[in-house]
């Protein structure tokens, strides 16, 4: 009597039966469903999951190609395609319901390891499902009514988070994607009903991913998404799992949001209403905590605001959605600056301009962070050099802003300069320089436009421009920085002058004096300070005489009150150009213009005894510096020049440049005889000057 | 076979042939030497028809006193051994008495010979037909010669074949229920059935079905029973749960079975039982036993 008791002989018949039962199926001895059932039904008897799962894997592989599909030369009058798919889902769920049975054997602490003995067996489990997929019967219909709703019922109803998420992450890359958004209601009816430790989004977002990119790849694809109404469905999912996964943290809602915003933008890039309604719901969700203090969280939420961003490259689309500032407000302050930082990035990228004042305010809102201190933020730790980049990143956003209509830029500018003024003593230095040349530029604009239109008349636009920038500036005190603001309110003066307004022009200048008098104290700032107005007022032919002697008179008082001599002696010679203007009815004060030069030349001398008392080189340079300043003048006709003068003055350089109490400095002998070689050339040139210079 | 009773060497050969000897089928019987032999298998009803031929030793002359053979049908009980009871008995005169100086053959022939019960060699019982030739001899021994023959008788498929189907358990520990689709099978047969398992909470390793039979001999209180496991199939490998059924099939053919014999001759009976056995991790077993009857199925010719 035989007792065949071995432990392994079920297994072995098993692998035996199906071994077996395949070669019987080709052999066409037997109909195919017929054996495939009695194999399916046999390996029940191997209850033994991980034996189990890979006998029925076995029974899976050698049964593939033995299927009765469509076509296959295994198809009879009885044996169907529903044969062949009934077979492979019986398969199917019992292979996931030994598989899900693993989680259970063993003892209690060895969980995790049991978790990743059955990660690496999923795919035995999953191959059933591709070979669904290949089978050629199993098209759209059969999908929707038979396959698809078999497969999520064994999913949901297994209760067991791996095989869960695995299985519908497989489902989803393992279909064609028109099969999906075909039957995407009964697809996404399965999310809420998974478990609650189910990490759903990185199953959703994929698919959304696919779909998106499945609409992306012909036009032709796209009404069928209006018409499944992708949309609405996604949407109402991922509201559903949210509510349903309570414990779900910020980070992962906000991560639904984004992919589904990313569908929508692509698929609906018009549908703005759909834009505004994720963010709405985002909003909604994040109003239920109070703090958002999620590292992930907030990098999510940058990712959802920088996502319309580029996708309509336009900032102001964005600004158009009422839920996209309502979003940054739950940002932290440092997050809220690097998303006004992606904000203007993506703004100079696209070289996008906002050009009406509503929006400008509305973009100032946002980036509020970057516009001015908030409550609670930190500035101390802020890098100095993030900060510049920062302030400058404002900067060259102010830049941006521009509007053809004159009106609209004043209200513009208007908005700004109320924004930035609450920035702070650190920031004005960045922000207000932009403003005032934004502000100047219009008046530039207003200036042509008045004197094509009007004529003579200035406009009361203009004049407001004027105020606006007096205030702006202003503001500069309270930082302080004077010179730049001195700087500022230079440039206005040149920009009133050519707008024809004398007060205005004289009260920037008037400004600028009394910052020079009480904030420029650094002898270096002074002098090139003063070089700096008289240039600027060399060029100002808006004065009328009492005016232009008062401010002159100023300019060369303080010239000649420079600490240093040669500094002093320069800025003097300089102002010499005041007087003189070569523009058709510039004034033409030659005797003005001697006055200075002779009062250089004595301040020349002055420093040159200095430094014989001193004993080393000298200021002969600013001898030859003053001739040619002299010659400058003769040539341009100033009859007060004497030729004799000139001629004095260079027979004086001569005797300095041999005295023995100087040594020789190369560079003043190289002056000198070039200035000599000039006036010769001169003299050979031929002309009236010539001839004069003849003389000489 | 020659019986050698006594020193002396038979006289004389005999030799029980059957006229379709060649043609028949013949079955292996076990002989007393723990040997097996092929012997023509007859059923019931059937005509034997023969010839003994008794040939004299070179020279020797045998006187008779007459010579039969017999047909017997017999129950020989192994705790009474050398006891055979004939059921059967049936005798044709072969020759009167006389001498026999040279070979001669004697036709013979028992016609529709009723023969209920097979051929069987079990535990402790043996059933046995033979053919026993006789010569009757005065003042010596008989010469006796026997032929064992084998007898099977056959039954049509039955009209009525229930499954059976029960529901057993342990309280709170495990509940199944098992189904064989048939409660009469034949000796070529598949028993198919399944088991459901509707409450399972004991740790189970494997679960089996046994083959086993059963053999009482005698009556009252000489009552022997013996057991036997003639067959064990492992039908699951692994932990149910609640809720699985597990088909089973398990095919006859292999095993050394005999049809269910019932209180044959009131002297024994032969019976069968499926075991369903439940092995649990720690090697604990739980059964439950259940009677078939097999039979000789009427072959289509």
């Amino acid at each position: 009597m035989r007792q065949t008791s071995c432990l392994d002989y079920c297994l072995f018949i098993r692998y035996l039966l199906c071994t077996v039962g395949s070669v019987y199926i080709k052999s066409k001895e037997a109909p195919a469903k017929d054996v495939l059932k009695d194999l399916v039904e046999m390996c029940h008897g191997i209850q033994h999951p991980l034996r189990g799962l890979f006998l029925r894997s076995y029974l899976s592989q050698i049964s593939k190609d033995k299927l009765p599909d469509v076509g296959s030369e295994y198809e009879g009058d009885t044996d169907t395609i529903n044969d062949a798919i009934e077979f492979v889902l019986q398969n199917f769920t019992e292979m996931n319901k030994l598989w899900v049975r693993m989680q259970y054997q063993g003892p209690i602490g060895e969980r995790d390891k049991r978790g990743k003995e059955r990660s690496e067996l999923r795919d035995l489990v999953g191959k059933n499902l591709h070979v669904l997929s290949q089978l050629d019967g199993v098209d759209l219909d059969m999908y929707k009514e038979i396959v698809l709703p078999r497969i999520l019922e064994q999913v949901v109803n297994c209760k067991d988070e791996l095989a869960q998420h695995y299985l519908m992450d497989c489902i989803i890359q393992v279909f064609p994607d028109e099969y999906h958004l075909q039957t995407l209601e009964t697809l996404l009816s399965a999310f809420p009903q998974l478990q609650p430790t189910v990490d759903i989004k990185t199953v959703l977002s994929p698919l959304m991913d696919r779909l998106s990119n499945y609409a992306a790849s012909s036009t032709e694809v796209l009404p069928e998404f209006l018409q499944a109404e992708a949309f609405a469905k996604l949407s109402s999912v991922v509201g559903k799992v949210i509510e349903a996964q309570v414990d779900m943290p910020i980070f992962g809602a906000i991560t639904l949001y984004v992919s589904l915003l990313t569908f929508t933008l692509r698929i609906h890039p018009e549908r703005l209403d759909y834009v505004d309604q994720i963010l709405g719901a985002c909003v909604e969700k994040l109003s239920r905590k109070t703090k958002l203090e999620d590292s992930k969280a907030t990098k999510q939420i940058v990712a959802l605001l920088s996502a319309p961003l580029e996708k309509y490259k336009d900032i102001s689309t964005a600004l158009d959605l009422p839920n996209y500032p309502l979003v940054m407000d739950y940002l932290d302050i440092p997050t809220n600056k690097v998303m006004a930082m992606v904000i203007i990035q993506n703004m100079m990228k696209n070289t996008t301009r906002i050009s009406t004042a509503d929006k400008v305010e509305a973009l100032f809102e946002l980036i509020k962070g970057l516009i001015k201190d908030m409550d609670g933020s930190q500035d101390n730790e802020l890098d100095e050099e993030d900060f510049t980049d920062e302030q400058n990143s404002v900067a060259r956003l102010i830049q941006m802003l521009h509007s053809n209509d004159n009106e609209e830029m004043f209200k513009i500018i208007s908005t700004v300069r109320k924004h930035i003024l609450l920035g702070g003593p650190k920031r004005l230095t960045f922000t207000v320089p932009p403003l005032v040349f934004s502000s100047l530029k219009l008046l530039r604009r207003l200036q042509c436009q008045d004197r094509d239109s009007n004529g003579q008349e200035i406009s009361d636009t203009q004049k407001k421009v004027f105020q606006l920038l007096h205030q702006t500036i202003e503001a500069l005190s309270s930082v302080p920085s004077p010179e730049l603001a001195l700087r500022l309110y230079l440039q206005c003066a040149e920009a009133a002058s050519d707008s024809g307004l004398e007060p205005v022009s004289y009260e920037f200048l008037t400004q600028a004096f009394i910052l020079y008098e009480e904030d420029v104290s650094d002898s270096k700032a002074q002098v090139t300070v003063i070089h700096l107005i008289v240039g600027t007022l060399q060029r100002m032919n808006v004065f009328g005489s009492e005016n232009r002697d008062t401010l002159t008179h100023k300019a060369t008082g303080y010239s000649a009150k420079l600490l240093k001599k040669p500094d002093q002696c320069r800025a003097v010679y300089a102002c010499s150009h005041l007087f003189w203007v070569n523009e058709p009815d510039g004034i033409q004060d030659g005797e003005r213009v001697v006055l200075c030069l002779k009062r250089a030349l004595k301040i020349a001398n002055a420093a040159q005894q200095m430094v014989h008392t001193r004993g080393s080189s000298g200021h002969v340079t600013l001898f030859i510096e003053i001739l040619n300043k002299y010659l400058y003048f003769f040539e341009k006709g100033n009859s007060r020049i004497t030729d004799s003068a000139i001629q004095d003055l260079i027979e004086l350089i001569g005797a300095e440049l041999q005295s023995e109490s100087t040594t020789s400095d190369s560079s003043a002998d190289a002056f000198f005889s070039s200035t000599l070689r000039y006036i010769e050339y001169q003299k050979q040139k031929g002309g009236s000057i010539s001839n004069e210079e003849n003389k000489v | 076979m020659n019986y050698i009773i006594g020193a002396f060497k038979p006289p004389c050969t005999i030799s029980i042939t059957f006229a379709d000897g060649k043609t028949r089928k013949k079955a292996s019987v076990k002989k007393d030497n723990g040997q097996t032999a092929m012997v023509p298998l007859f059923e019931s009803k059937e005509n034997i028809v023969g010839e003994v031929i008794i040939e004299p030793m070179h020279g020797k002359k045998v006187e008779h006193n007459g010579v039969k053979i017999e047909l017997l049908g017999q129950i020989e009980l192994y705790f009474d051994r050398g006891n055979f009871y004939d059921f059967t008995s049936l005798v044709r005169e072969l020759d009167i008495p006389g001498d026999l100086y040279e070979r001669k053959t004697y036709p013979f022939e028992f016609s529709t010979v009723e023969m209920p019960y097979e051929s069987y060699n079990g535990i402790n019982v043996r059933l046995r037909y033979i053919l026993k030739v006789t010569i009757n001899r005065n003042y010596v021994s008989n010469i006796v010669e026997y032929q064992e023959f084998c007898v099977r008788n056959y039954t049509p498929l039955p009209t009525i074949n229930n499954s059976i189907k029960m529901e057993v358990g342990i309280e709170d520990c495990l509940h199944i229920e098992f189904e064989y689709s048939k409660s009469k099978y034949h000796l070529k047969d598949v028993i198919i059935g399944k088991i459901y398992f509707l409450l399972v909470r004991i740790k189970i390793k494997n679960m089996e079905l046994e083959i086993r039979r059963r053999e009482s001999t005698g009556s009252g209180p000489n009552t022997y029973v013996e057991t036997e496991t003639l067959a064990k199939f492992e039908l699951m490998d692994g932990a149910p749960v609640r809720g699985e059924s597990i088909p089973t099939r398990l095919f006859l053919s292999p095993y050394e079975l005999t049809p269910t014999y019932r209180n044959i001759n009131n002297k024994f009976s032969v019976k069968y039982y499926l075991n369903l056995v439940l092995v649990d991790e720690e090697d604990r077993r739980y059964f439950k036993q259940q009677e078939v009857t097999i039979y000789r199925l009427q072959e289509e010719s």
